[in-house]
C-alpha cells in the first residue's frame, strides 16, 4: 500500500512539475528580479545598475499625470462599460428569444477574443482626420477634433471591454431563480420594484466581477491611450513603455511596475471584500 | 429596450464592417469608397516584412499553445491530488498569471532575462570550447516563455473546471473492472476532457496570436504581426493596413469560433 502511495506522489509530482517550473521561472523569478530591480539605479548607459535606494520610488510623483489618468479613466471608462452592458445583458438573460439566445450571447463574446489592435485601429481610422470629421467638413462643420482626446480613449475602452462585462453580469442574471420575479409580481410589486428589490441585487456578483475585471485589465491598458489618446492622454501602461523602450531607465520603469501592481492588488482585495458582503458570486465562463 | 440592443451591436460591429469594407477600397480614401479591388490585399501579401512577421506569428503561437495545451492539462489532472495548502499555492499563482497585467508581464520577463543573460553569457564565453559561444538573448524563446505563461494557467483553469464536473463514478468504475490507472486515464477521462484541451489550444493561441504589449517588450529583434501592424500604424493609416487587419480578424474569428463549438459540445454531451 505504501509503495502504492508513493507511485501515486511521484506521479502527481511529474503531472505538476512543468507548470511548476513554468511558473517559478517565468512568474516568480521575473517578479522578484523587478522587484530587486526598482531599488536599483540607472547605468549611465541606460539599463540597472545594482544599489539599494528608495530614490526611484521617491521619483514616483514625476509620473503623477499618468497615475492620475489612469486611476480615473480606468473606473470611468469601467462605468460606462457597466451603463451600456447591464441593460444588454438583462435583454439577452431575460427578454431575448431562447431560440436566438445562444447566437446573441456569441456575437457578443466574440470580439473579445479578436485583436485588440485591429479594433481600436477601427475607430483611429473612423475618428481620424478622413473618417468622421472629413464627413463632417462635407456638410460644412470644420475642423472638428475627435482623436487624441479623453473622450475617443473612453470610447475606445468600452468598445475594447464591453463583452467582457456584459458575460458576467448575463451569466448571474441567466441563473437567476424565475420563480423569485413571479412570487414579487404575485405579491404585487409593480415590475420596476421587483427589478430593483429582486432583480438587481440578486445580479451584483456579476457586476462586481464585470467591473472588477476591466477596471483591472484597464490598469494595464497600453494600446488604447497609445492609438486613441496620442500621446495626450497617457496610461501607467505607456510610461512604462517609454521608461523601458525610449529612455531605458529601468529602475524607475520597474518602480512604476511595482506600484502598478501593487494598486492591482488592492482593487482585486476590495472587489474581493464587496463579493463577499454581497455572497454568492459565481463561477463565470469566459468563453 | 430593442432599439437599444440593435444599437449595441452596430456599435460592436460597425467599426469593424467598416474597416473590412474598406480594405477592399480601390482609392486610399476612409470616407469615400471608390469602386471594389482587392489590390491592397496583393499589396500586403507582396511585401516579405509582413509575410514574415506573420510566420513568426504562426510559429510562436502554435508552439507556446502546444505547450500551453500539454503542461496545462498535465496540471490540473495533478493538481486535485495535491495537498490543500500547496494546491492553494498553485491556484494564486496561475490567478496572478491571468490577473497580473500583460504589461508588468512584459517588464518582469524583460528584465529577468536581461539579467539572467548577463550571468550566463559571459560564463558561456569562458566554458565554450568551440571558437564562437552561442549568446543567448531575446527572440522567439522570450515571446514563446511569456504567452505560454498566460495561455498555460488559461488551459488549466478550462481543463479543471472540465475535471470538477467529471462524474467520479465512471472512473471508480474502471478502477473496480481492474483498469490500470493508465487506461482509465486513456479510455475514460481523457475522450471527456479533450473539448476542453483543444478549446484551450484555440484560446491560447489566438491570444499568443493577437498579443502586442507583451512581445513588445520580450521580441528583442524579432517581429511578430501584431508589432508589425502597430509600427505601420504609427507610420499612417492605409488601406493595406485594412488588408492585413481583415486577415488577422479573419484568423482569430475563425479560431475563436471552432473554439466555442468544441465548448458547445462538451457542455450539450454533459447535459448542462
Amino acid at each position: 500500500m505504501r509503495a502504492m502511495n508513493r507511485k501515486r506522489n511521484l506521479a502527481t509530482a511529474a503531472l505538476v512539475a512543468p507548470a511548476a517550473a513554468w511558473l517559478a521561472v517565468f512568474l516568480v523569478l521575473p517578479f522578484i528580479a523587478m522587484l530587486v530591480f526598482a531599488f536599483g539605479e540607472r547605468a549611465p548607459e541606460g539599463g540597472y545598475q545594482p544599489a539599494f535606494t528608495f530614490a526611484q520610488f521617491a521619483n514616483l510623483p514625476t509620473r503623477a499625470t499618468a497615475f492620475w489618468n489612469t486611476l480615473m479613466l480606468a473606473p470611468a471608462g469601467a462605468l460606462l462599460c457597466l451603463l451600456v452592458a447591464y441593460p444588454t445583458a438583462y435583454y439577452l438573460a431575460v427578454k431575448a428569444n431562447p431560440r436566438y439566445r445562444l447566437i446573441l450571447v456569441s456575437l457578443v463574446v466574440v470580439p473579445f477574443w479578436t485583436s485588440l489592435l485591429v479594433r481600436t485601429y477601427a475607430w483611429m481610422y473612423i475618428l481620424g482626420s478622413r473618417g468622421i470629421p472629413n464627413l463632417l467638413s462635407m456638410i460644412g462643420i470644420e475642423d472638428v477634433r475627435l482623436l487624441n482626446t479623453p473622450g475617443a480613449v473612453l470610447l475606445g475602452i468600452v468598445y475594447g471591454y464591453l463583452p467582457l462585462m456584459i458575460m458576467p453580469i448575463y451569466v448571474s442574471l441567466e441563473r437567476l431563480d424565475r420563480r423569485l420575479l413571479e412570487a414579487s409580481a404575485d405579491l404585487g410589486a409593480k415590475p420596476v420594484s421587483t427589478f430593483f428589490g429582486v432583480t438587481l441585487p440578486l445580479s451584483l456578483p456579476g457586476v462586481m466581477t464585470g467591473v472588477a475585471l476591466v477596471t483591472i485589465l484597464l490598469l494595464g491598458e497600453y494600446l488604447i491611450p497609445q492609438l486613441l489618446g496620442g500621446g495626450k492622454v497617457f496610461f501607467i501602461g505607456n510610461a512604462l513603455v517609454d521608461l523601458f523602450l525610449q529612455s531605458r531607465n529601468w529602475p524607475f520603469g520597474s518602480a512604476i511596475a511595482v506600484t502598478l501592481v501593487a494598486v492591482v492588488v488592492v482593487v482585486l482585495m476590495l472587489a474581493m471584500r464587496i463579493a463577499w458582503k454581497i455572497a454568492g458570486t459565481r463561477q463565470v465562463d469566459l468563453v | 429596450m430593442r432599439a437599444l440592443i440593435s444599437s449595441v451591436y452596430l456599435f460592436l460591429y460597425a467599426p469593424i464592417a467598416l474597416v473590412v469594407l474598406f480594405s477592399f477600397n480601390a482609392g486610399r480614401s476612409a470616407s469615400e469608397f471608390t469602386g471594389f479591388s482587392t489590390a491592397w490585399y496583393g499589396k500586403a501579401l507582396g511585401n516579405s516584412f509582413l509575410v514574415s512577421a506573420l510566420q513568426n506569428s504562426l510559429m510562436i503561437a502554435f508552439t507556446s499553445a502546444v505547450l500551453a495545451a500539454v503542461f496545462g492539462t498535465m496540471a490540473a489532472l495533478g493538481m486535485e491530488r495535491l495537498g490543500p495548502r500547496t494546491r492553494a499555492l498553485f491556484d494564486a499563482l496561475l490567478a496572478a498569471a491571468i490577473v497580473v497585467p500583460g504589461v508588468v508581464i512584459g517588464i518582469a520577463t524583460l528584465v529577468a532575462l536581461v539579467a539572467l543573460f548577463s550571468f550566463v553569457n559571459p560564463a558561456l564565453a569562458i566554458l565554450w570550447p568551440g571558437e564562437r559561444p552561442p549568446q543567448l538573448g531575446l527572440g522567439y524563446g522570450s515571446i514563446i516563455a511569456a504567452h505560454g505563461l498566460f495561455s498555460m494557467a488559461l488551459v488549466t483553469m478550462i481543463v479543471k473546471a472540465r475535471i470538477a464536473g467529471l462524474g467520479r463514478d465512471i472512473v471508480e468504475a474502471s478502477s473496480d473492472l481492474y483498469a490500470t490507472p493508465l487506461t482509465t486515464f486513456r479510455l475514460i477521462v481523457l475522450p471527456q476532457i479533450l473539448p476542453s484541451i483543444l478549446a484551450g489550444f484555440l484560446l491560447a493561441f489566438t491570444f499568443s496570436f493577437d498579443d502586442f504589449i507583451i512581445a513588445f517588450f520580450v521580441a528583442g529583434s524579432k517581429t511578430t504581426l501584431p508589432i508589425y501592424v502597430f509600427a505601420s500604424i504609427r507610420r499612417g493609416v492605409t488601406p493595406e493596413i485594412n488588408a492585413i487587419a481583415t486577415m488577422v480578424l479573419a484568423a482569430s474569428l475563425a479560431l475563436i469560433l471552432s473554439a466555442r463549438l468544441l465548448m458547445r459540445e462538451k457542455k450539450s454531451k454533459s447535459g448542462e
